[in-house]
């Protein structure tokens, strides 16, 4: 296990570095500079300020200087706010993005496995038809006109919730449900068709058979195994709510950390490109990691070594 | 003898799209306390309908029991509601099922599979569960069990699965146990030894044994009475003796005949042509009249009744008439 381990964070390693590469590459090969847009500087000023930021300096070197700085995880001042560095935004947005992504994670994974199971228990009734439907809803509405409806509707018209910001937990809920709308439907049709299957399993009826109550085979004998393909898509469905994220935080005016990554690039702004990039590929290879972790842990079948012993 | 379960006049029928399916026609049959009925026939013709029946492990819907009384003890099963008869199932009677590969849950280990019906159905402590776990694993032949008990299905044989499943069945000491073809999934050698450890659960036990099955080999060792079964009908009943020597029905004698001997010098098994009636229309008469070398015009038409050979043999067969009796004297 600790072998396996330090083994996926070399991996680990390795694929954060090529995704340093490759934004470094879009990065200077993508026109314009930082002082581009600034009206009144003129040449001399502008050279004096690339000389400063080290922009003057050969690409090579300047890829072996953000290197450098990742390594450290200081990616110095922003360009375009000079009072604040990378890691002062990085430090005020990643905990409401976190907390955004937590609450849309959660509420996705419980709303999704419940209606699945509700779902598949009342195989073709009415409850299953209105499940389904209501997923395939979810799957194909997009998550930000989702969120300009929710505004128009329960914001505009009714009047009920805050249009936007984030202060209180009322603020939480139409960018929550916007993002987690997706996900949730993806996970109830997945838990749905899973647990159909295992339904229909041998030991189910065995457990049936041992008189157990319906609610412990479900949740004991059926849950954990209908929910291994449901692991499998966490990856997947952890990135699609992480760049739901930037969409989301725009809409709904969200001071998180998706907002800086979209106007850094708008902007030039290079450390905080490179400082939000590197920040969200390691946090999402993190999770990525972790859903395989986790799939081992409920499957015992996954051992995470090739050959047998301990 | 004491009669520890009678079924009388079970029908149990599925609605499908394409119409009903009249899967058990009918069935009368009795399990003497301590013995081993055997039910004997051919795939699809109601055998494990009627063992699922008797669970009450029928899917509902799409499956329904429409007529019939199943008496445990005196008691009408047919009539418990669904809680009640969770607390039957797994401590009265129990079920060993055909797949052993399939059987256990891949995610729990076997102690839990195996001590999580003692925990639901008896008020004992997580030691004396455990201990008990042990003794089971003990009883069906599985060494070091203590090790074992924390291991997960996977790191077991199927020979040792199923010996893991019958040691489910029976941790609760059951009065009856339903096999349904518990040696169809696994290789000879080891069939013997679970036919074995079955004889050897009965005599330290004392259980009662329904057994279902298609294979006569298995029957033959271990069966004390064999009902056959065919198209959703138990067409002839005996002991072991009775059906093996004396056969009445012509569908039985087709089964005894399609079994290699080692002690006949024939060359080639005589099959039975044919295939069974459709069950979604049976035929109101005798079912087994289309592949029957004796059919007659009335076997179509009006189902045979009970014919007693002795007190134990009974067969429904137009041949057990007296006219017929007298007919085929004079041709043989």
């Amino acid at each position: 296990m600790l072998k396996y381990i330090s083994k996926r964070f070399a991996v680990m390693l390795v694929t954060l570095w090529i995704i340093i590469t490759l934004t470094f590459i879009l990065m200077v090969s993508v026109p314009g500079s930082p002082f581009n847009s600034d009206q009144s500087s003129n040449e001399t000023i502008k050279a004096n300020l690339e000389a400063h930021y080290n922009l003057d300096a050969p690409y090579h070197i300047q890829y072996f200087n953000y290197l450098k700085s990742v390594a450290t995880f200081d990616f110095g001042p922003s360009i375009k706010q000079p009072n604040q560095t990378v890691n002062d935004l990085l430090g005020r947005g990643f905990p409401i993005s976190l907390e955004l992504g937590i609450v849309t994670i959660v509420v996705a994974v419980i709303s999704g496995i419940i209606l699945g199971i509700i779902a598949a228990l009342r195989h073709n009734g009415f409850i299953d038809y209105m499940a389904m439907g209501f997923a395939v809803l979810g799957i194909s509405i997009p998550n930000f006109i989702l969120a300009t409806l929710l505004i128009q509707q329960l914001a505009v018209n009714l009047d009920i919730l805050p249009p936007a910001t984030w202060s209180s937990p009322a603020h939480m809920i139409m960018p929550v449900l916007a993002l987690a709308t997706g996900p949730m439907a993806i996970i109830a049709r997945l838990t749905r068709s899973t647990m159909l299957e295992v339904l229909t399993q041998d030991y189910i009826k065995m457990a049936r058979a041992k008189g157990l109550s319906p609610w412990k085979i479900v949740f004991k004998h059926a849950l954990r195994n209908a929910l291994m393909p449901v692991v499998t898509i966490m990856g997947t469905l952890l990135a699609s709510i992480l760049t739901g994220t930037f969409v989301i935080e725009q809409i709904f005016a969200i001071p998180g950390m998706g907002k800086y990554f979209v106007e850094s690039i708008n902007q030039r702004d290079y450390p905080v490109i490179m400082g939000t990039t590197v920040f969200y590929s390691a946090f999402l290879i993190l999770m990525l990691f972790l859903v395989d972790i986790a799939y081992g842990l409920l499957d015992p079948r996954i051992k995470f070594h090739k050959k047998g012993g301990e | 003898m004491e009669k520890i379960l009678e079924v009388e006049n079970l029908h149990v029928t599925f609605n499908t799209y394409g119409g009903t399916v009249q899967a058990v026609r009918g069935v009368d049959f009795h399990l003497n306390k301590g013995e081993t009925l055997a039910i004997v026939g051919e795939s699809g013709c109601g055998k494990s309908v009627t063992s699922n029946a008797i669970m009450r492990l029928i899917p509902d819907p799409p499956g329904k029991i429409t007529n019939g009384a199943i008496l445990f003890k005196g008691k009408d099963l047919a009539k418990y509601s669904e809680k009640k008869m969770r607390s039957i199932r797994g401590v009265d009677i129990s079920m060993i099922f055909q797949d052993p590969m399939t059987a256990l849950n891949p995610t729990l280990t076997i102690g839990t599979q195996l001590m999580e019906g003692l925990r639901a159905h008896r008020k004992v402590s997580g030691n004396k569960a455990k201990e008990k776990a042990i003794e089971m694993m003990d009883l069906v032949g599985i060494s070091n069990p203590e090790e074992r008990l924390k291991q997960y299905p996977h790191q077991f044989s199927g020979g040792m699965r199923q010996r893991i499943v019958i040691a489910i069945a029976l941790i609760c000491e059951p009065d009856l146990l339903i096999a349904d073809e518990p040696t169809t999934a696994l290789d000879v050698t080891i069939q013997a030894q679970i036919l074995e450890l079955f004889e050897k659960i009965q005599e330290s036990t004392g259980v009662s044994i329904i057994l279902i099955t298609h294979d006569l080999g298995v029957v033959a060792k271990i069966a004390d009475r064999i009902a056959v079964m065919y198209a959703g009908k138990i067409i002839e009943t005996g002991t072991k003796r009775e059906i093996f020597y004396d056969p009445q029905h012509p569908y039985t004698k087709g089964l005894l005949n399609s079994v290699p001997r080692l002690d006949l010098k024939e060359e080639r098994l005589t099959p039975i042509d044919g295939t069974p009636p459709d069950l979604f229309s049976p035929p109101a008469g005798c079912p087994f009249t289309a592949r029957c070398p004796f059919a007659m015009e009335v076997c179509n038409k009006v189902y045979p009744a009970d014919s007693e050979i002795t007190g134990s043999h009974k067969v429904n067969c137009w041949l057990q008439d007296e006219r017929a009796k007298q007919l085929l004297a004079t041709i043989i």
